[in-house]
């Protein structure tokens, strides 16, 4: 019997740069501009992602299939959308994009998007403070900081953080650190009963997490790309 | 202004009909003005359990459709004349159920009665969903099993997310119902026990209903079990429940068992 591979698969969360374009009505004058910006810097788009931001237009589906291909037709390609409705959308449009984070509607707490104007420039990012239990099939989904949750994680429920992640209670659910590349965030909890456990990417589910460790407080961390997990107590 | 309630678990099958009647039924027993409202349409059970099948002209989609007024779909119960029954379409499916002819017709029942309490359909889908919607409390029914409680602990995150009350930044009250306790089963770890149960959905807890016969008889002759049998375990306990809802405080027996629930609680805790 051939054996199995031993690499990991590996889904990792990254964030891009992408343009983003916001029409306003009426549409003809707002094309006519672009053109007229285009004239001027022919091919500046040529290759980069663009966002549309359909905010301040309302547009049925073969309005936004129409505004699409007469982008592409100046060379622009968008690779989502922004503040459309969700059923106007198809296969023969560009997907859904939020630009904060995931946006489901089972989502309880999101990472605070709005930055005063005036701020520094180099901010910490914020840590998300959960003051209740996690259901089971809710996500608290955190980009950039860490994440404390005052109560127990439920099974069938998952945070997932660009940093750290600290349970005050049992971790039952999933608990996804790191999330966006960060091999020196670690996961804390005080009881773990953990589905699955995943820092950078870098995962390990129930049945390779030691038994021993179960209902105990415990940490786990990477080591070199191996996930260590180790009792608190 | 009445107050309204909705009974409801995810799982099917754990005793949410029974509940709602039973307890129905209890709080008309006391004197209080109650109707229980079947929002299980396509699949409706509450009029058997309420032994009102045959008396059923008009529904809640009717009344939502403007077909029927609220007055002529509204069903007086034979034996408690505070007790009253909106009974769900069988021929329609919960597609039939608008958020506004939902709205309104809770409105319109609390107005008229002290409690209205809601019988949910099973799933998280639209239909238990409008049931919770304009809920100020919810009775989430567990069965004191792995699959019941995981369900449970969902629907509770969704009454904290899918409520009118909690998108206007408020909360609905949560009272967990365990149904089906059989305590020799518990004992011999083929359940989960009542503090595991608490420990993972952390809800307070409104009553333990112990197994028994006595509810499926009930279910037979149509009527709500604190109705048909008062001094069965399940009759008992359904209606100290409802006492507790009421404001009184009981001490909670674990069914079979000599020594209190918190006795318990803490004396294994301690260890």
């Amino acid at each position: 019997m051939p054996i199995a591979s031993q690499r990991t698969m590996r889904f990792l969360g990254r964030s891009y740069m992408a343009f983003v374009f916001t029409p306003e009505e009426p549409l003809i004058e707002w094309l006519a501009q672009l053109d007229s910006w285009l004239a001027r810097s022919p091919g500046f788009f040529g290759g980069r992602p663009v966002v549309l931001d359909l905010v301040n237009v309302k547009l049925h589906k073969p309005g936004m299939v129409h505004l699409v291909a007469c982008l592409l037709e100046r060379g622009i390609r968008v690779i989502g959308l922004e503040g459309a409705d969700p059923a106007q959308l198809g296969p023969d449009l560009p997907p859904l994009l939020s630009g904060r984070a995931v946006n489901s509607n089972e989502l309880i707490a999101l990472a605070r998007p709005e930055q005063p104007p005036a701020a520094p420039p180099k901010q910490q990012p914020a840590s998300l403070l959960v003051d209740r239990p996690v259901r089971s099939g809710q996500s608290i989904i955190h980009p950039e900081g860490d994440v404390s949750v005052l109560g127990s994680v439920g099974s069938g429920a998952e945070i997932v953080a660009g940093g750290s992640i600290h349970i005050y209670g049992t971790l039952r659910g999933r608990a996804m650190a790191g999330h966006m590349g960060n091999s020196r965030a670690r996961i804390f909890c005080q009881k773990i009963e953990a589905e699955l456990l995943a820092i950078n990417g870098y995962y390990r589910t129930a049945e390779e997490i030691d038994a021993s460790y179960r209902g105990r407080p415990m940490q786990a961390w990477l080591n070199d790309n191996v996930m260590m997990i180790t009792a608190l107590n | 202004m009445g107050k309204v309630l909705v009974v409801t678990s995810g799982k099917g099958g754990v005793g949410k009909t029974t509940t709602t009647a039973a307890l129905g039924a209890a709080l008309a027993q006391a004197g209080e003005t109650v109707v229980v409202v079947d929002f299980d349409v396509g699949l409706r059970n509450l009029d058997l359990v309420m032994g009102a099948e045959r008396r059923v002209v008009f529904d809640l989609i009717n009344v939502i459709q403007g077909v029927a007024k609220l007055s002529q779909a509204l069903i007086r119960d034979k034996r408690l004349e505070t007790l009253w029954l909106l009974p769900a379409s069988q021929t329609r499916d919960k597609d039939a159920l608008t958020e506004e002819g939902v709205r309104q017709v809770i409105a319109e029942l609390r107005e008229r009665f002290d409690w209205v309490i809601c019988d949910s359909p099973a799933g998280i889908e639209r239909g238990a969903i409008l049931a919770m919607r304009y809920a100020d409390a919810a009775i989430i029914v567990t069965n004191p099993e792995v699959s019941s409680v995981r369900d449970s602990d969902r629907i509770i995150g969704m009454l904290d997310s899918k409520t009118e009350r909690a998108e206007n930044g408020s909360r609905i009250d949560k009272h967990l119902l365990i149904t089906r306790y059989d305590a020799g089963r518990a004992q011999r770890g083929e359940m989960l026990s009542i503090d595991d149960v608490l420990e993972i959905l952390s809800t307070p807890l409104l009553g333990i209903i112990p197994e028994s016969q006595d509810v499926l008889r009930a279910s037979n002759v149509g009527a709500p079990v604190t109705l048909a049998n008062q001094l069965s375990g399940a009759g008992r306990a359904y209606a100290e429940a409802a006492r507790r809802l009421q404001g009184e405080s009981i001490a909670m027996t674990v069914p079979n068992q000599k020594r209190g629930l918190f006795d318990k609680l803490f004396g294994r805790r301690a260890a």
